[in-house]
């Protein structure tokens, strides 16, 4: 079966979404890196030890917490948080272009992926 | 060591392992996490956390620029897709659980056999299968554009084999907090007869939705650190991207085989440090 122009249509998006998201997760990252070193480049490090993260640093509502305080190590989470949507928003957006082709196994079959994902972020024992 | 310098260090060490990953075709992913644990003496779960941030930014940079080349066949990815976030899933709750010297020894074993894969050479693909009555009603049959120019059809075969491999290699992105991306190509290659360059550029496409999966319990359970994970995320996205530029001219046959040879290195030792408990 020859991919018709809608799915091509779909992939030239799908492509620029993921840019995107890459990009913007980068650059939150890197200006959380400036004020983490900035502020912190000196103090003594230890991964040695695994201790988990704080709550802070693992909980949605303690992320934006942690980065309306202008915390370094709390923007760069929020940048890796960003990363992770990524994919999701990449899924999101996969359900919308088969809806669009009135695809419905597809439809069916991608909203399962994205129950998986959710239930991943924000299912029991989950950060937010 | 202070924090400057070790972020320094390890952004460093994260840039080789992308730039090598991207040009030798085999994921920085894999050389990463022992990177952490052996040279800079991390815990394992911080390391895999790191790591699996890092495959995420590579797979969607990567995946942006093979889309529109129209290798990748988004109906198979998606259909896939649930097997692999369904045993990433698994994969990262198991990992809450394995003690960390257990995780060292799977580690080692997985890097072992990528060395070994990555030297096996490749049967030949078989060219014009029937349709599979499955892979049809799935609508997963595609073409793609070949090397003499036009498009050049394909017949997907064996769906429930390449759908329980995808679960398996899930289950290890989860697990070890890689891409799996070898697991990924086996399985679409080899069982379910998909060209080679669809299968690749496929899998890269599936490999950062497979991540998001476990990325979220890895996250709750406080295993992404942002101290240990902007660099090593930073700097194998700037390695990769790097690496994939240079790939159109670069001669990558001895850098193969020598890559190889440090991913056995490194699965030995991750097997050794797991065994004595160093690690």
């Amino acid at each position: 079966m020859p991919r018709n122009w809608s799915d091509q249509n779909i992939e030239q998006m799908v492509g620029n979404l993921l840019r995107t998201g890459v990009t913007l997760s980068a650059l939150v990252v890197f200006i959380g890196a400036l004020l983490y070193l900035i502020r912190h480049g000196s103090s003594h490090v230890d991964y040695h030890v695994f201790r988990g993260e704080p709550p802070e640093l693992r909980t949605w509502s303690g992320i934006l917490h942690s980065v309306f305080s202008l915390h370094g190590r709390g923007i760069i989470q929020l940048g890796l948080v960003l990363l992770i949507l990524t994919p999701v928003a990449r899924v999101v957006f996969a359900i919308w272009g088969f809806a669009a082709e009135h695809d419905r196994m597809y439809v069916i079959f991608t909203t399962t992926v994205l129950v998986i994902l959710l239930y991943s972020l924000l299912g029991p024992g989950s950060a937010f | 060591m202070n924090v400057l310098e070790f972020t320094l260090l390890v952004a460093l060490g994260s840039f080789v392992a992308g730039l090598l990953g991207a040009l030798t075709g085999l994921g920085g992913g894999v050389v990463l996490v022992p990177l952490l644990t052996i040279f800079f003496k991390v815990d394992i779960r911080y390391a895999i956390g790191a790591s699996l941030v890092s495959v995420i930014a590579t797979s969607s940079g990567a995946a942006a620029a093979y889309v529109k080349e129209g290798f990748s066949n988004i109906r198979i990815g998606m259909f896939l897709e649930i097997a692999t976030t369904l045993g990433a899933l698994c994969g990262a709750l198991l990992a809450t659980v394995v003690p960390t010297r257990v995780l060292a020894i799977i580690f080692g074993v997985m890097l072992l056999y990528s060395a070994y894969l990555s030297r096996k050479p490749r049967p030949r693909a078989q060219r014009n299968l029937p349709p599979d009555s499955l892979a049809t009603k799935l609508k997963m049959n595609g073409s793609f554009p070949s090397e003499e120019g036009g498009m050049r059809p394909y017949n997907v075969q064996a769906v429930p084999a390449g759908f329980s491999l995808m679960f398996g290699a899930g289950a290890l992105s989860g697990l070890l907090g890689i891409g799996s991306g070898a697991v990924k190509v086996l399985a679409m290659d080899q069982a379910m007869k998909i060209p080679f360059k669809v299968s690749t550029t496929t899998s890269n496409f599936m490999i950062g939705v497979t991540a998001a999966a476990s990325a979220g319990i890895y996250l709750s359970r406080g295993y992404i650190d942002p101290g240990l994970a902007m660099p090593v995320m930073l700097a194998v996205l700037a390695g990769s991207l790097l690496g994939a530029h240079l790939l159109m001219k670069a001669q990558t046959r001895v850098l193969r085989v020598l890559f190889a040879v440090v991913i056995a290195f490194l699965g030995a030792q991750m097997i050794y440090q797991g065994i004595s408990g160093t690690i």
